[in-house]
């Protein structure tokens, strides 16, 4: 049994009070005396050229301070990108300037033309009305595969086509997979789209701007998933503050799911428009706005074979993928369809020859980058749904077939250039069977046919590589960022601690988990530690929290300045009792010489540090702080089995999922109630990309689904309750606490699940469906009905 | 929004007066009109308010009708219509959210005519009558297609009468995103005669599928309507269903509907 | 202007507000009550979730000056008398209904609400009441737990443990 607030126990989270009690800090809860706000102008067609501007009639309106267009940004930097990728011929990706304020020419609808800067955002909106935007519309660019064609129009007029680039991997495995597929004695192939999604974390991004004439200091409060970051990002490469002038906070944060880890040019233009203007600068995303500037996800389109032996062994992979970047390239959109894609392409299985093609495209689209899992569902989704078709075709179990083909050995490098440290697929595969009661199913699909009804299961295995990463590694892959973590742990002279963490939590539950790991660590009471984040003032430079990485990087930074507190603690300790540090020994709080009576408590040993009155001064300094910067060894691996059940009405082809199970293994846990929510959490959005979320746009470049109107996001009727299980651990090898990551499985391994219980479900009534693509929404599930 | 003259008026008569400027706009419940004009699709000079008119709120019996007035909550006629008129209870109790059956209103959501609201079907379905200002319109004069209606510049649907069938139902089946019906068919059967209406479906807005009151009429079973289909032509198709298959669905609610009531 | 003079969580307040103030903005910025959140121009999200005249309402979709008179409830108003959560935040703490917190207060009045009118909701009728309330964190999963919970139902005993 864990100990209350140790690790392993499911302590309530403190940050649930001021949650609960709405007296949580939101960005947009945040304003400044003499504060204005800004209403950004946006392009209303897809693709446009500017050919003027005339703001003298919003000038004239009531409140209005100043109009800001791409003119003002002259000598500004543009947005940058933090991933180069290399085409197959060694030459460097396009990446075209991502001007703060459209320059010439609008590129997506959402494109931002214009900011009114006025006393109230009420006077800001009227005045926009005012504003007279001469737009000349030009031939939208839509289709990736028609935009890489000869004479297909141009996104950006200086750069030689729209491909980004075409990435091969591995380019050397190229010939003998070929070969292979070739020789195979079956091939499975599968075309699908990985649909477009947009995160939509419930707090639309807010930025505050603000400016300290005295002290020539920039402040910016967003809603950020890692400040240090948007402070590196924006103070190097756009506006040109040096980081000693720059403080970015990110407060209270509703949610992210990757749509917070990228800079903005909203963020740089409030920044800007404060110093500008001398006054704090305020801007609110409404949820329309999200929906046409946060970064959008996935939007792939691909083709897959699955080549076999006679034995149904898996003998080569082969993929052909067209990744949608948008008009312009995000933060770390080149990285989603390589690094965070290919290299999964191996999943849970001992597949000898992979090889990858990515296209990236431009397209008259809202900027794509990293989404729940980013690259990695992608990865997942065609090789679960391949693998049940290839059994489909084979005429074998797809439970079996993938059983025959796990990977049972490790450590295993894959042919996709990564080593997986640790598993144990057929325990997950076993438990998921279980805990879906998958015995009792041909029993319950009669039932359903009795009803009119065709009941289906589903089963996918995923894996993902989480704890980015390894800094030397991902720097040859192409980041221009080191993807460590780091955490100063703060020890007050009576004993209280304060914990500076470059992870950010914005719904994660850091301020209690972490706390449970120091407390554990020194032995004292939880309440004893404080977990401070998110402020660059206040943490030391961090790279914040994305992908599956803060308790395996954040933590393990943790832990290693904890472990030099726990260190010199001890020298003082054997100093206070006159003993060998080496016998010095520190459990529940109390420092004690082993083989004696001899202790002295915490509390003494902090006080000392502070009031070094009788001290070691000529052997160690007094004070009790130390900071950590942990750089991973590897990516961690976690993986799991997920089952899902669904019952489909033929008439309306309305899908009801009736349960879903899910073993994962996450190797050690620090508190399952956060973990098991997590998993509910990536679960539900993993329902929404396969069943209801689609971000469609016309062929005009209009985005259809521009509201909850028409995007949908999965309600409480929805969903079920799910059966959750971490009981399958393989702790990870290369980190202190033998932790992999939970926040992105659920969206990983889930989508897949769904579809293949769809397609089970219509293929038990007698419907020869291969594949619907997502979402399958009744009337896609329908019509592919009627069409079978 | 765009800012505007807010005026909340008490009676009928003074709510009137004050719609009599063209850039006037009433809104009850504002359920739909508040987004409309955050997104600056509707932007009034003067806005009056019809939530303070005691005489437009309330359910009741008036002679052989259901009386409901204008400004009735939809969770007030989810609860004043359970015992009287169930399927109409039903109905009410299934529109939006529960926030939203708090605010709005029955007259708002008739005026209105979305071609996806929910009462448009109730009150063709039921054959009611719309009771305005000035006059009382037949439910089968009133729905003249997407968003419109007979109602004049600045008239105000007062009440709703509604008669009570032998038994009725509504069938929803909802577009997932906004929640609106994607097709919603209410059946109501009235011993000599029976009714269908089809809300959600069609570009025309609420429609009665005469088809199948024909064929329900001589024979009340899910089977008399199999025969039968809508034109896939005439309705809406966009990112949530193809004409074809808000055809079907209008088909399989109906039969649902019957087989549910037979 | 118009002005207006209600009770916000018992205490009267008097204001000024434009034709076009909504109430979800006289509560934040007139009042600065931040916990009541703005998630969607739609009427969809939730997040603003407020009682009026003890009936749930979202605030984005009803104008301050229509509040006029009006007694409303809002998550700061929620505690016990004595600063302790209320029974049904407490519940949403012990059961893990909430993760960013966002949408959390919404949830906290639209189950509120949904207690007062149904003591013992079933699973389905929990549902079906959070229809409004959008969450993107939680899955849904434990909130219909927490609500379960407050309202004294045994919750182990629910599916899928």
């Amino acid at each position: 049994m864990p100990k209350d607030g140790g690790i392993g126990s499911s302590t309530k989270r403190r940050e649930d009070v001021r949650f609960l009690s709405g007296t949580g800090r939101y960005t947009d809860d945040i304003n400044l005396h003499g504060q204005l706000y800004a209403h950004f102008v946006r392009s209303d067609v897809a693709h446009g050229k500017i050919n003027g501007i005339n703001a003298d009639a919003a000038m004239a309106m009531p409140g209005v301070v100043r109009v800001f267009t791409a003119k003002d940004f002259e000598g500004v930097g543009g947005v940058p990108c933090g991933w180069q990728i290399t085409s197959i011929d060694g030459s460097p990706m396009q990446e075209p300037k991502h001007p703060v304020l459209a320059e010439g020419k609008v590129r997506h609808v959402g494109d931002p033309i214009a900011v009114v800067v006025a006393e109230s955002l009420g006077q800001a909106r009227d005045a926009a009305d005012a504003l007279e935007i001469d737009i000349e519309m030009l031939p939208a660019v839509m289709d990736m595969k028609e935009a890489i064609k000869d004479g297909a129009p141009k996104v950006h007029d200086d750069l030689s086509s729209n491909l980004c680039y075409d990435w091969g991997f591995v380019e050397d495995n190229k010939d003998a997979v070929a070969k292979a597929i070739a020789d195979a004695d079956h091939v499975t192939t599968l075309e699908l789209v990985n649909n477009r999604l947009v995160a939509n974390p419930m707090e639309p991004r807010v930025a505050v701007g603000d400016y300290d004439m005295a002290n020539d200091e920039h402040t910016l409060y967003t809603t950020s998933q890692n400040p240090h970051v948007i402070r590196l990002l924006m103070g190097a490469f756009v506006l040109g503050i040096p980081e000693h002038k720059l403080r970015v906070v990110a407060p209270d944060v509703g949610g992210g799911f990757g749509a917070k880890i990228f800079h903005y040019a909203e963020e740089a233009f409030c920044t800007f428009a404060a110093k500008q203007l001398r006054r704090p600068v305020k801007w609110t995303s409404s949820r329309s706005e999200a929906f046409m500037s946060d970064a959008h996800g996935r939007d792939h389109v691909t083709k897959i074979e699955l080549a076999m032996d006679k034995d149904n062994n898996f003998t080569a992979i082969r993929t052909e993928t067209y990744a949608n970047m948008g008009a312009y390239l995000s933060t770390f959109a080149p990285s989603v369809p390589t690094w965070l894609h290919g290299t999964l392409m191996a999943g849970n299985y001992k597949t000898p020859l992979i090889y990858v093609n990515v296209k990236a495209v431009f397209t008259n689209t809202v900027p794509v980058d990293a989404y729940r899992g980013a690259g990695r569902p992608e990865a997942t989704f065609q090789l679960e749904r391949v693998i049940d078709k290839a059994a489909r075709e084979r005429g074998v179990s797809p439970i079996e077939l993938r059983r025959q083909n796990f990977i049972t050995e490790f450590p295993y490098a894959t042919p996709v250039a990564v080593e997986y440290d640790t598993g144990d697929y057929h325990a997950t595969m076993d438990r998921v069977l279980e805990m879906a009661d998958h015995a009792g199913f041909e029993a319950r699909a009669e039932q359903s046919k009795k009803n009119g009804k065709l009941r289906g299961f589903g089963i996918a295995h995923y894996i993902e590589a989480c704890g980015i990463a390894p800094s030397n590694l991902v720097g040859q892959l192409g980041a221009r960022a080191g993807l460590y973590e780091s955490a100063t742990v703060r020890v007050n002279a009576t004993g209280s601690i304060s914990v500076m963490t470059g992870s950010h939590s914005h719904g994660q539950g850091h301020e209690t988990s972490f706390a449970q790991v120091v407390s554990e660590m020194i032995g004292i009471d939880a309440t004893q530690v404080d977990i401070v984040h998110g402020d660059t003032s206040k943490t030391p430079m961090g790279m914040g929290t994305y992908g599956s990485r803060s308790i395996a990087v954040g933590g393990s930074a943790m832990v290693r300045a904890t472990e030099k507190i726990i260190a010199k603690a001890k020298k003082i300790a054997a100093h206070l009792m006159e003993a060998s540090e080496g016998d010095i020994e520190l459990k529940d709080g109390q420092f004690t010489v082993a083989g004696t009576d001899k202790s002295v408590a915490w509390g003494d040993v902090t006080l000392a540090a502070y009031v070094p009155h009788n001290y070691p001064l000529e052997d160690i300094e007094p004070g009790l702080e130390e900071t950590a910067f942990y750089d991973p060894a590897n990516f961690t691996y976690p993986s799991g089995g997920y089952a899902c059940e669904v019952e489909v009405d033929p008439d309306t082809g309305k899908v009801d999922v009736l349960s879903f199970s899910a073993a994962d293994d996450f190797g050690n846990v620090i508190n399952p109630m956060i973990v098991e929510g997590q998993v509910h959490g990536g679960v539900a959005q993993g329902f929404g990309q396969a069943m209801m979320e689609n971000c469609a746009y016309d062929a005009d470049g209009q985005l259809i689904s521009a509201s909850y109107m028409d995007y949908a996001m999965p309600r409480a009727t929805d969903l079920p309750m799910f059966k959750v299980d971490h009981s399958c651990q393989t702790p990870c090898t290369h980190n202190p606490l033998g932790v992999k990551g939970c926040g992105e499985a659920g969206a990983i391994g889930s989508p897949p699940a769904f579809v293949n219980a769809v397609i089970d479900a219509l293929h038990r009534g007698g419907h020869k469906v291969e594949h619907i693509n997502m979402p399958l929404t009744p009337d896609r599930v329908w019509t592919a009905i009627q069409n079978s | 929004m765009q800012n505007f003259e807010f005026v909340r008026p008490t009676s009928v008569a003074d709510a009137v007066a004050a719609l009599k400027g063209d850039e006037a706009q009433p809104m009850s419940g504002g359920q739909t009109l508040m987004p409309t004009m955050k997104a600056r699709l509707a932007a009034p000079e003067i806005l009056v308010s019809l939530t303070a008119i005691d005489e437009m709120k309330g359910v009741r019996k008036d002679g052989d009708q259901i009386w409901i007035g204008g400004g009735t909550t939809h969770a007030t006629v989810a609860r004043e219509t359970a015992e009287s008129y169930p399927a109409l209870s039903s109905l009410a109790g299934r529109i939006g959210d529960p926030s939203v059956r708090s605010r709005g209103t029955i007259g708002g959501s008739i005026a209105n005519n979305d071609p996806s609201a929910c009462y448009p079907a109730g009150a063709l379905g039921s054959g009611a009558t719309i009771v305005t200002d000035r006059r009382e319109i037949a439910a089968d004069d009133f729905f003249q297609g997407m968003f419109m209606s007979a109602l004049d510049e600045g008239e105000i649907v007062t009440a709703v009468k509604f008669p009570v069938p032998q038994k009725a139902i509504y069938q929803k089946f909802i577009q997932p995103a906004s929640r609106f019906p994607l097709t919603a068919v209410f059946v109501a059967h009235f011993g000599d005669t029976v009714r269908v209406a089809v809300t959600g479906a069609s570009s025309d807005g609420v429609f009665r599928w005469t088809e199948a009151e024909e064929a329900l009429q001589g024979n009340f079973s899910a089977d008399a309507v199999s025969g039968l289909s809508v034109s896939a032509a005439m309705m809406i198709s966009d990112l949530h269903g193809s004409g074809a298959y808000r055809a079907q669905l209008t088909k399989v609610m109906t039969q649902r509907a019957v087989a549910a009531l037979a | 202007m118009n002005s207006i003079k209600l009770r916000v969580n018992g205490k009267e307040v008097t204001g000024q507000v434009e034709g076009r103030t909504l109430l979800v903005d006289f509560l934040r910025k007139d009042l600065r009550l931040t916990g009541t959140h703005v998630g969607c121009d739609t009427t969809q999200c939730g997040a603003c979730v407020v009682h009026v005249n003890g009936e749930p309402v979202k605030a984005c979709a009803m104008l301050a000056a229509e509040a006029d008179g009006a007694e409303v409830a809002t998550i700061e108003g929620q505690a016990n008398a004595d600063g302790s959560l209320s029974v049904v935040q407490q519940a949403f703490q012990d059961h893990h209904g909430l993760q960013c917190g966002f949408c959390t207060p919404g949830m906290v009045m639209a189950a509120t609400a949904l207690l007062k009118e149904n003591p013992k909701p079933s699973e389905a009728e929990i549902r079906e009441y959070l229809d409004g309330n959008i969450c993107r964190c939680t899955g849904y999963h434990n909130i219909v737990k927490s609500i379960m919970a407050a309202s004294g139902q045994d919750v182990p005993a629910m599916a899928a443990e």
